[in-house]
């Protein structure tokens, strides 16, 4: 079974789904005509430079491209992910963010890639990169959630660790309910999104590789390692982040930090 | 017990100098904004000073590691701080935080006669009025038997009626125990009632 091209005039017309939305939009008065417009050019224009660029990665085939782009890919987590978040937060907590989306993603890639899959050569840009955007994807979101829900939680409830450190608590022991609330928010989205996977959607990569021709009986062996993948990412990520990110909240005499 | 040698701390306090004594029940009276609670907080180190120096039983209070000092130095705020679950959860959480061994229902229930609550220890925090809650909040201090309790305000949200209950049976438990006592309060004639030393600042 082949894979069916899609040529250029049919992707052309695919682009009248924006139109429509334009038309809609402008006669609701919506004006948000400009962020549709850049939204299709960007997601147009990023993918058509990728494309190309990882044909050159895969022809090339040598691991210092793997591993630039592997390289490339964490640092633009952790820069979207100071991008995303709405709020102020300290260098030592950026540190630590950078830290925990680096050794958080990095291990659980190279535990998914040689162990999991035991891609040859070990290197395969082809497993290496697609893999490496979901588990890092994944975690960022889970890290981003994990920061509002850490940040906020030291904000509004400053008075009960406060009291909790005049009793006596070590900083661990007066963060710990916090930790643990941020832990949760941070990986329930993941826990929810296996609980509808292949009912409520199929998932992305699974989708493309049926239409590749690939058997759905691989494609959903491929997804539900790639499930847990992406769930050992964002656990070993955030855990990471919040173990060693609750402390930037103290000053080295056990004091909260203004 | 303490004693504090030219204290600054932000422009709210200037070149403090006080000795508080041990065993005796010290209040601290001042206007709101006199820096009173920013004085308790030195005291257990939840600040510190920006110059001058707090000795605690003859020792810096900078030597002292801060989880150490405050578990024989416990502060009680203003504002109780009630945790999630029950009163009983709430009493014995200041033992847990000091890594104290738990102690028994009965134990517990001394406690709350001690500041005149009459309420079953699985009752729901969140059900007691503010006046209530400061109360657990108080036993959860007697409870952790501590050297030195810091009180800021203990009986602001209780009416007069309880206050006096609730402030005598501290200062029976404080004299009893051979503690030291030292209470922020703006109310002068609680203070000159029932302290040994006042300080004004």
């Amino acid at each position: 079974m082949g894979v069916i091209k899609i040529g250029t005039i049919q992707l052309i017309l695919a682009y009248g789904f924006v139109v429509i939305l334009l038309i809609i939009v402008k006669k609701r008065g919506l004006s948000r005509e400009k962020e549709i417009l850049i939204a299709s050019i960007r997601m147009t224009l990023q993918l058509f430079i990728t494309g190309h660029v990882l044909v050159y990665i895969f022809d090339w085939d040598h691991f210092i491209f793997t591993i630039l782009i592997i390289l490339l890919m964490e640092v633009f987590a952790v820069y979207n992910v100071f991008k995303r978040l709405k709020m102020d937060i300290s260098k030592a907590l950026k540190k630590i963010v950078a830290i925990s989306i680096f050794i958080g993603t990095l291990s659980s890639l190279l535990i998914f890639v040689f162990v999991i899959v035991q891609v040859k050569p070990w290197y395969n840009p082809r497993y290496f990169i697609p893999i490496a955007g979901m588990l890092i994807g994944n975690a960022m979101t889970g890290i981003s959630l994990g920061i509002s829900r850490l940040v906020d939680g030291f904000k509004s409830q400053r008075d009960l660790i406060e009291s909790s450190l005049m009793l006596g608590a070590t900083k661990k022991a007066a963060s710990k309910f916090l930790v643990d609330q941020a832990f949760d928010a941070a990986i329930l989205p993941t826990i929810n999104s296996m609980v509808g996977m292949g009912i409520v959607f199929l998932p992305g990569m699974m989708t493309g590789q049926i239409l590749s021709g690939i058997s759905p009986v691989t494609a959903i062996e491929y997804q539900i390692a790639i499930m847990l993948g992406i769930l050992g990412s964002v656990t070993l990520t955030v855990i990471l982040f919040l173990n060693l990110g609750y402390k930037t909240f103290y000053n080295d005499k056990d004091q909260l930090i203004d | 017990m303490f004693k504090i040698n030219q204290l600054n701390y932000k422009g709210i306090l200037k070149d403090l100098d006080m000795t508080i004594p041990e065993k005796k029940v010290t209040s601290i009276l001042g206007a709101s904004g006199s820096g009173k609670t920013t004085l308790l907080k030195l005291l257990n180190k939840m600040i510190s000073p920006d110059s001058g120096q707090i000795y605690f039983d003859g020792q810096p209070i900078d030597d002292i590691p801060s989880v150490e000092l405050r578990r024989q130095v416990v502060m009680l705020s203003q504002k109780p701080a009630v945790f999630p679950g029950s009163i009983k959860e709430n009493l014995q959480i200041g033992l847990i935080f000091s890594e104290q061994p738990l102690k028994a229902s009965k134990d517990l229930e001394t406690v709350l006669r001690q500041v005149h609550l009459d309420k079953p220890l699985d009752t729901p925090m969140d059900k007691l009025s503010g006046g209530e809650q400061q109360r657990v909040a108080l036993g959860r201090v007697m409870l952790m038997n501590p050297k030195v309790l810091l009180l800021d305000e203990p009986s602001s949200a209780l009416d007069e009626e309880t206050e006096k209950f609730v402030i005598e049976s501290v200062i029976d438990y404080v004299k009893d125990k051979g503690k030291t006592l030292i209470m922020v309060t703006h109310h002068r004639a609680v203070a000159k009632k029932y302290s040994d030393e006042i300080i004004e600042i």
